[in-house]
């Protein structure tokens, strides 16, 4: 549906006539109906890579093709209807505030030229579909953040887009309303089949909804992948201190505390083990006593879903010996778990907090 | 204060009436579209048109610095090839609306910069054209602003009005000057004050109040 090739843009600033390199040399595909996922840190180029998408940046170079069209050899008209098929939603709402919500909805079919008649139907389906029917008659400034991201949605659905692009569109709200406005929009998604690229700071918007993520750093793609793929199997530093927002994979500090390097006498091993998928629901821990006949005091652990499939981490501290820590490690890998040797501790480590 | 007195306040308090009202509408009239393309035009905007952006400015620069009593004198042959004449109320008019629309201008074009940007982006997002843009988003957005702007401009011609004396304008400044200054009757002095105060304090609540019911960020139901 949406294919980058190659993107690269450069800033001139004005001060000292330096380029800044915002996007530098990017490649993706958004597939048709699915909701992708960008996060990346602030500068890295997330905004601009969106806006790139519907020409409200031109890329210096490189290809953008929409539903197969190469947005940047349109003519100024035939981009303006192009644009009319991509809605696009903001941060800070940008609702017109000399319109009512009614009035901010119709704006696009307005533009369009489309009869009084047929507007005044759409824009009430819309606003049903939105559930803001009661408020049709208030203006912006009446209304919470969430009800204003609400006719966001609404306006950028007006026009019937196949796809919806969200800039941050839930950085503005508490996270309660963005859980319900990310229902919408995965609702959305799944009733009109619509194409969402969505981009955001924070790992629970992605967890929340996404298909498919990109990390991106510094103007670059560094990592992209199924949502579950990226938060189970990422290495990468940048990716990692995302997931952390989500997972605490990070130890509670007073046992980080108590960590050390090298093992003392009579010292534990603490061991991370993570589960993913089918195996995060099997007794592992129950099956690692039985059949290798090690005692795990279990220190920390976590288990939670990303679309539905199970993923965890548990941090365990044993007493085994250099020859029952290979059996384990052989017994963990066969059921397709990971494993980590984070340090040692005193016995009782927990007792000692 | 004699009857006689009584009534040429009124009549002269018609004529200012007059002269801003006229000047205010013309100079709306022509400052609204001038301000409108000056906040579009500049670099990297929704008109981009370099030389008019400067050309524009320059001219509009010129007339706002042009003291107001010598503009009326430099404009004389206009004036009177517009009205035929170069004294009297409605010749008056010209100068006005000559320094009314400059400053109208920049009103407008300060309140359309300041529309935020974002808005603009939206509805460019939205495939708005540019005059799409100006006319269904920019001008209403813009609107409370421009209403109070153009408040100020008519308390700033009123205070014009008061010099067109000079030219034979007629209006409440001249009335003020011919008998309450130079044939030193205070309480006619005091009397065109007065009006003029009431007067002022009129346009500003009217216009605030105007301003009020157009702005939509701020309701009162
Ligand atoms: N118009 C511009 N002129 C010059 N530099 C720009 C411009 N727009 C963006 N940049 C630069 O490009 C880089 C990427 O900016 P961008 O807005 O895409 O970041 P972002 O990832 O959206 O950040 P945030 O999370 O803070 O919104 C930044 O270094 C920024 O300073
Ligand atoms: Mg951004």
């Amino acid at each position: 549906m949406i294919e980058l090739q190659q993107i690269e843009k450069r800033f001139s600033t004005r001060t000292t006539g330096d380029a800044v390199r915002a996007l530098d040399g990017i490649d993706l595909t958004i597939n048709a109906g699915e909701i992708f996922g960008i996060i990346g840190r602030s500068g890295a180029g997330k905004s601009t890579l969106l806006r790139v998408i519907n020409m409200l940046e031109r890329p210096t170079a490189g290809r953008v093709l929409v539903d197969g069209v190469d947005m940047a050899r349109l003519n100024a008209t035939d981009l303006r209807a192009a644009r009319r098929h991509i809605g696009m939603i903001f941060q800070h709402f940008n609702l017109l505030s000399s319109r009512t919500v009614f009035a901010n909805v119709a704006l696009p079919l307005q533009l369009a030229g489309t009869p009084r008649a047929q507007i005044g139907a759409r824009v009430a389906a819309l606003l049903d579909l939105v559930g803001l029917t009661a408020l049709r008659d208030r203006y912006p400034a009446e209304l919470s953040g969430g009800q204003k991201q609400r006719v966001g949605i609404a306006r950028a659905l007006a026009s019937g887009p196949k796809v919806l692009l969200c800039d941050e569109a839930t950085s503005a709200l508490d996270p309660e309303t963005t859980r319900a406005i990310l229902r919408l929009l995965a609702d959305i998604n799944a009733k009109l089949g619509l194409t969402i690229v969505l981009i955001t700071h924070e790992m629970p918007v992605i967890r929340e909804i996404c298909h498919r993520v990109a990390v991106i750093e510094a103007g670059r793609i560094i990592e992209q992948g199924t949502v579950f793929d990226i938060f189970t199997r990422s290495e990468s530093p940048i990716t990692r201190s995302f997931i952390d927002q989500v997972m605490g994979r990070a130890l509670p500090e007073h046992l980080q505390r108590l960590l050390r390097d090298q093992p003392q006498d009579g010292d534990q091993t603490v061991l991370r083990i993570t589960f993913t998928g089918n195996t995060a629901t099997d007794p592992v821990i129950s099956m690692l006593s039985r059949t290798l006949g090690v005692d795990l005091n279990i220190l920390h652990g976590q288990i939670d879903y990303i679309r539905d499939e199970p993923f965890g981490i548990l941090v365990v501290a044993t007493r085994a010996d250099p020859s029952q820590r290979t059996a384990i490690e052989q017994f963990l890998t066969r059921n397709q778990l990971g494993l980590e040797v984070l340090g040692y501790v005193a016995a009782n480590p927990v007792i000692a907090v | 204060m004699s009857p006689q007195i009584l009534s040429l306040l009124f009549d002269s308090l018609l004529q200012t009436l007059w002269m801003v009202a006229v000047s205010g509408v013309l100079g709306t009239v022509i400052g609204t579209p001038i301000g409108l393309l000056l906040a579009t035009t500049g670099r990297g905007e929704l008109l981009q048109c370099w030389t008019f952006n400067r050309i524009g400015g320059v001219i509009i620069n010129a007339t706002r610095s042009t003291p107001f009593i010598i503009l009326v004198v430099a404009i004389i042959p206009f004036t009177r090839l517009i009205t035929g004449t170069s004294i009297g109320t409605n010749a008056a008019i010209v100068p006005l609306t000559v320094a009314a629309a400059p400053f109208i201008a920049r009103i407008v074009e300060a309140a359309i910069r300041a529309v935020e940007p974002g808005l603009i982006e939206a509805a460019q997002a939205m495939g708005a054209t540019p005059l799409q843009i100006i006319g269904r988003v920019l001008l209403p957005e813009a609107l409370p602003a421009i209403v109070l702007g153009l408040t100020l401009a008519a308390v700033s011609l009123v205070g014009y009005s008061a010099m067109v004396g000079a030219v034979g304008g007629g209006g409440l400044g001249d009335l003020g000057i011919r008998y309450g200054y130079q044939r030193f009757l205070p309480d006619v002095m005091a009397a065109v004050v007065i009006v003029l105060i009431l007067l002022v304090q009129l346009i500003q609540s009217l216009g605030e109040a105007i301003a009020r019911r157009v702005n939509k960020r701020q309701i009162t139901r």
